[in-house]
């Protein structure tokens, strides 16, 4: 009882491979986003202070930014999984 | 009303757990709440577990004392979440079933990493509850006005209280409550902090809540003669000098003057009190009695012989002479003297040297001191209820502009960011200097101007402009935070909470939009509390409530009350895990005792009290430390110890247990030995920095890519025995 399992894993996923795929594509690309964050920093730090819009600096613009992305991304990757999915249900 | 407030919400909290503690008598109820739980209410649960103190109280802080520098962890903290959601979430789901080692351990069933994957998961538990219950001490101490220890023992045993009687189930709904509501009240002070605007002359908040008067800390002219420095305004008497000498390079790293003054006392309503620095400092009532002592009686005559006053005094009984000016007591380490007639608090205090072109200046500072079996001083006089350090953190100038009566109405959040990142916007950030005078151990608070170019981007914490060991430290930093999220116990057993992989994944994006949502909050928060004269020099971590305290005093208590749950939540989830790894981990699965239902709840039990109170023991200790600077250190401890055996399991085909086990041992072994001997823990040591062989703030630089190559090799080592 104690090992057994409690969540509903026995439905075969035919979605997975793709899933998988689709995030270690997503997982590169931010991963390549954040690294040139830190590169800004530790090559050229000054650059971060340079004003790139409405006042506002290259670190606050690329930090937000950051942010903002990755709930965009968040947001693509569900949506491509769960058509994927509705597809492999639908076949069914 | 804050503390009433603060009460109903710890109460509330209590008894939801009591409540839900009839729904977790199976261990799948303790240990994953049934898995059961929605996605969305996990989601938001997340938040509620993601968003700890550090997040909360030591991110606002360093903003608001080191400027970007506190965004970073904000920028690294979400980042980690693109790692648990396209890498993790959805494979971990599927192996595991309560715990991060089951997850591990599906394909191998071994014993080896049954005991790795326990012991790893209890040590990153305990790295990462030290900042919350350092966070809970500081949350108390302002609030109930207790002792930092009684602030950290109350959350312990409140948290204890809450995982014995419910475990999963009542952590996640008082996650979510408090996830939810931390982010709707974050985003009110933030309105409140754009719609108040920007001021450079911010009133200050003393330790009672009362708003006291904005106070410019003066800057003095002086001349130096002979070593002795002498203030043109001669109010002040040079009493001596301290040249604080960097131990390493051997050259004068700051320089403080001590400065006497008398400040008048005036005697109302029975107590003796003068006017110092923005408050007015009252002495004890035992001081009234012995301070009318050594004003003039009006039967009293002053006998003048010689040019020199004298009056006559009766001591043991006997008449005699005494003189009448310069008498003195001591009231609690504060000399009283009488000059001209008149009572006066002699104040003796330091100031910063600093040599502004050519020419001395002396700027007043913040100071404590401590003397043993002595009262302990702040800023000269005794400390008292009010006599504490005073809130600080003000700008110089806005764009430019320096008149007192310049200022921003109603800001938006982009013109706010703006102003604040211009060049010619100066910040008024404190510092803090350690040395002795005498036997007394002083620490000095002192102004130093910045640029808002300055603080607007990284460099005040990790200088990364200034040596490649300062921009190793960040590159090691913001890879700790990419990487630790997805390693961290208490984060992963939440995919065990929901019915399947896809409600995983929803949950991790509702994590993640409330999490970034809070995260872009904090700059506000934190610059918010950097320039509203809010800040405790003593503790960055409170500047999140105290801001919230400038606002008004019932969303101070809303803020206090949700961060101390917000305390509560994620120790709570850390000791379930914790409790989790001993319990299922290490009893049930590797040393194989056969245990019923209701006995491995109860080892799971007894385990969240011994964990609990090791963190009780340990959040006494670290007390002085910035809890997001701590947190970071568990972020390290677990990228090191658990991202590299769940990510090759994943994605590796010919990895081993024993490879697995290996990299557990060599990222647990070598970044928890690197973070012990690194400058932080010498400083806690008290010994020299300098001295710690390892020069590094954040060890994932070394142990992340070493407890990778430590599963490779072992891993390819031990492929030739499977293949046999």
């Amino acid at each position: 009882m104690f090992h057994k399992n409690i969540t509903d894993n026995t439905e075969p996923d035919y979605a997975e491979n793709y899933k998988i795929k689709l995030g270690v594509i997503m997982f590169f690309i931010y991963s390549l986003i954040y690294a040139g964050f830190i590169a800004i920093n530790v090559l050229a730090p000054l650059l971060m202070a340079k004003k790139i819009i409405f006042g506002l600096n290259l670190a606050v613009v690329y930090g937000f930014g950051l942010i903002i992305f990755a709930v965009i991304s968040a947001l693509i990757y569900n949506h491509f999984c769960s058509k994927k999915e509705e597809t492999f249900k639908q076949k069914k | 009303m804050a503390v009433f407030i603060f009460v109903i919400f710890v109460v509330f909290v209590i008894s939801l757990s009591f409540y839900l503690g009839n729904k977790a008598k199976s261990a799948s109820g303790y240990f994953a709440a049934g898995g059961q739980i929605h996605w969305i209410v996990n989601g938001i649960a997340f938040a509620g577990d993601y968003l700890s103190a550090a997040s909360f109280l030591g991110i606002c802080g360093m903003i608001a004392t080191l400027g970007y520098d506190g965004f970073l962890y904000s920028i690294g903290y979400l980042a980690g979440w693109i790692v648990a959601l396209f890498v993790v979430a959805e494979p971990l789901k599927k192996l595991g079933k309560f715990t991060f080692a089951d997850a591990l351990d599906a394909k191998f069933n071994s014993s080896g990493i049954q005991l790795a994957a326990a012991i790893s998961t209890l040590v990153v538990s305990i790295f990462y509850l030290i900042p919350q219950m350092v966070g809970a001490g500081t949350l108390v101490t302002p609030l109930l006005h207790l002792d930092h220890h009684w602030g950290v023992i109350l959350v312990g045993v409140i948290v204890i209280t809450i995982v014995a009687t419910a475990g999963m189930a009542s952590t996640t709904y008082v996650q979510f409550i408090k996830g939810a509501m931390l982010i709707i009240f974050s985003t009110i002070l933030v309105i409140s902090v754009l719609y108040k605007g920007i001021n450079l002359v911010p009133p200050a908040i003393d330790q009672a809540g009362n708003i006291t008067e904005f106070y410019k800390y003066k800057i003095l002219d002086a001349q130096e003669t002979n070593n002795i420095i002498i203030p043109v305004d001669n109010s002040y008497t040079f009493i001596s000098q301290k040249k604080i000498i960097d131990t390493k390079t051997k050259k004068i790293q700051s320089e403080f003057v001590k400065l006497s003054k008398n400040y008048p006392l005036i005697l109302k309503d029975n107590h003796f009190q003068f006017n110092y620095m923005g408050i007015n400092v009252s002495l004890p009532e035992d001081a009234t009695e012995k301070l009318k002592n050594l004003s003039l009686e009006q039967s009293e005559q002053i006998i003048n012989i010689n040019n020199t006053k004298y009056i006559h005094k009766t001591i043991n009984g006997e008449k005699v002479l005494v003189l009448y000016e310069g008498r003195s007591e001591i009231i609690d380490g504060l000399r009283c003297v009488m000059q001209d007639g008149k009572l006066f608090a002699k104040i003796e205090n330091w100031w910063k040297k600093e040599n502004i072109d050519g020419k001395i200046k002396l700027i007043e500072a913040q100071t404590v001191s401590v003397r043993p079996n002595e009262a302990v001083m702040i800023n000269g006089a005794p400390a008292s209820f009010i006599n504490q350090l005073r809130t600080v953190g003000t700008l110089e100038a806005i764009s430019g502009n320096t008149s007192p009566d310049y200022k921003i109405d109603k800001t938006n959040p982009i013109i706010f960011l703006a102003i604040l990142s211009d060049d010619k916007t100066i910040f008024n950030q404190w510092k803090s200097t350690k040395f002795n005078d005498g036997n007394a151990q002083i620490t000095a608070y002192y102004p130093k101007q910045i640029k808002g170019s300055a603080v607007m981007r990284p460099g005040q914490f990790f200088k990364i402009e200034s040596s490649w060991k300062e921009k190793i430290d960040f590159i090691s930093l913001m890879l700790a935070l990419f990487l630790g999220t997805a390693s961290l116990p208490h984060i992963l057993i939440r995919y065990y909470t929901v019915p399947n992989p896809s409600a995983a994944r929803k949950s991790t994006i509702v994590a993640i939009a409330a999490i970034g949502f809070f995260y872009i909050l904090t700059l506000y928060m934190g610059l918010g509390a950097a320039i509203n004269n809010v800040l405790n020099p003593a503790d960055s971590n409170m500047s999140a409530p105290l801001l919230a305290k400038s606002i008004g005093m019932t969303i101070f208590a809303i803020i206090s009350a949700l961060a101390f749950a917000t305390v509560l939540g994620t120790v709570s989830g850390l000791i379930i895990a914790a409790s989790g790894a001993v319990a299922h981990d290490l009893l049930d699965r590797f040393s194989n005792l056969k245990m019923s239902e209701k006995q491995k709840v109860n080892v799971g039990k007894l385990a969240a009290f011994t964990v609990g109170f090791i963190a009780i023991i340990l959040g006494i200790i670290f007390k002085s430390v910035n809890v997001s600077f701590l947190v970071g250190l568990a972020f390290a401890v677990a990228a090191s110890a658990n991202l590299p055996s769940i990510v090759m399991l994943l994605f590796w085909k010919k990895t081993t247990a024993a490879g697995i086990i290996a990299s557990i041992i060599v990222g647990v072994t070598l970044s928890v030995g690197l973070i012990l001997f690194s400058p932080v823990m010498y400083a806690l040591y008290g010994l020299p920095i300098e001295n710690a062989p390892i020069q590094l703030k954040s060890p994932a630089i070394i142990s992340v890519p070493l407890s990778f190559l430590a599963l490779i090799i072992v891993s390819l080592l031990t492929q030739k025995k499977i293949e046999k």
